[in-house]
């Protein structure tokens, strides 16, 4: 489905997450944080790169890796996306939502 | 996609692998929703948070109909500790954290961790016995407490 973020039509799936990476920037990326109650800042987007990196390499993601990622420690990342950091920062992310229960 | 779920308190009372990572997963599968989580560590449960002992957790092979194996067979020395290190391999696999591990993560992610008062006396137990990231030990009544809010469930493993 198409929706309207920064003024340009997106795609994005029922639950708001990019379908085309290509899609994504900074501004996409703010309006879509804003939306889940984040206010971006430099160490939010140091988050958003590595995610990026590990899903362009088609590693999973899982809270594990987080803690394996010397980018971000747990505690840390629950506060930077409070409420679900996962799923959370993948949306912000413009890239898919974490399948693993892990 | 909010959920009325707002907090999950879990009651792990035995020591074996399957039963401890059913917690742990659920747990920490509720703090990634961004719901609030807390384990009660009670009588074999808290094998999982002593330190000599949460890594030598095993899997039932005895009186376990899921693990396909006759009864007798379970029984035999070694068996346990194959099925055990068997069951750990493919957890590995899927990326799942060892018990002391995990519960660095659940500690980290906010999910708090109690040690039951009446089991800790009983067997005798002392603070520095258990994990550095226990939160404290309470009695049932203090636990119940912590069920402070609409939207808590309390789940018995």
């Amino acid at each position: 489905m198409k929706k309207i973020i920064a003024n340009r039509e997106i795609d994005v799936n029922e639950e708001g997450y990019l379908v085309e990476f290509t899609q994504w920037d900074r501004e996409v990326c703010e309006c879509i944080a804003g939306e889940c109650n984040v206010v971006m800042t430099e160490r939010h987007y140091e988050v958003v790169e590595y995610l990026q990196e590990k899903h362009k390499k088609e590693e999973p993601l899982s809270i594990r890796g987080i803690k394996k990622s010397g980018v971000v420690d747990i505690k840390e990342f629950y506060n930077l996306f409070p409420g679900g950091p996962l799923k959370i920062s993948t949306k912000i992310a413009g890239i898919p939502k974490p399948k693993s229960c892990i | 996609m909010s959920t009325k779920v707002k907090k999950m308190l879990f009651i792990l009372s035995k020591a074996t692998i399957e039963n401890a990572y059913a917690a742990f997963v659920m747990a920490n599968g509720a703090r990634m929703e961004g719901i609030e989580s807390e384990i009660f560590f009670t009588f074999f449960g808290l094998e999982a948070i002593q330190k000599k002992k949460l890594e030598h957790l095993r899997v039932a092979t005895v009186g376990n109909p899921g693990m396909h194996m006759p009864t007798m067979l379970g029984g035999l020395p070694g068996v346990e500790a194959l099925a055990t290190k068997m069951m750990k391999k493919e957890m590995e696999k899927l990326d799942m954290p060892p018990i002391g591990e995990f519960l660095e993560i659940l500690s980290d992610s906010g999910c708090k961790l109690w040690a039951c008062k009446l089991a800790v006396d009983m067997f005798h137990l002392k603070r520095e016995d258990l994990i550095d990231e226990l939160d404290g030990i309470l009695t049932i009544g203090d636990f119940y407490s912590r069920a402070d809010q609409e939207g808590c469930q309390l789940l018995f493993i």
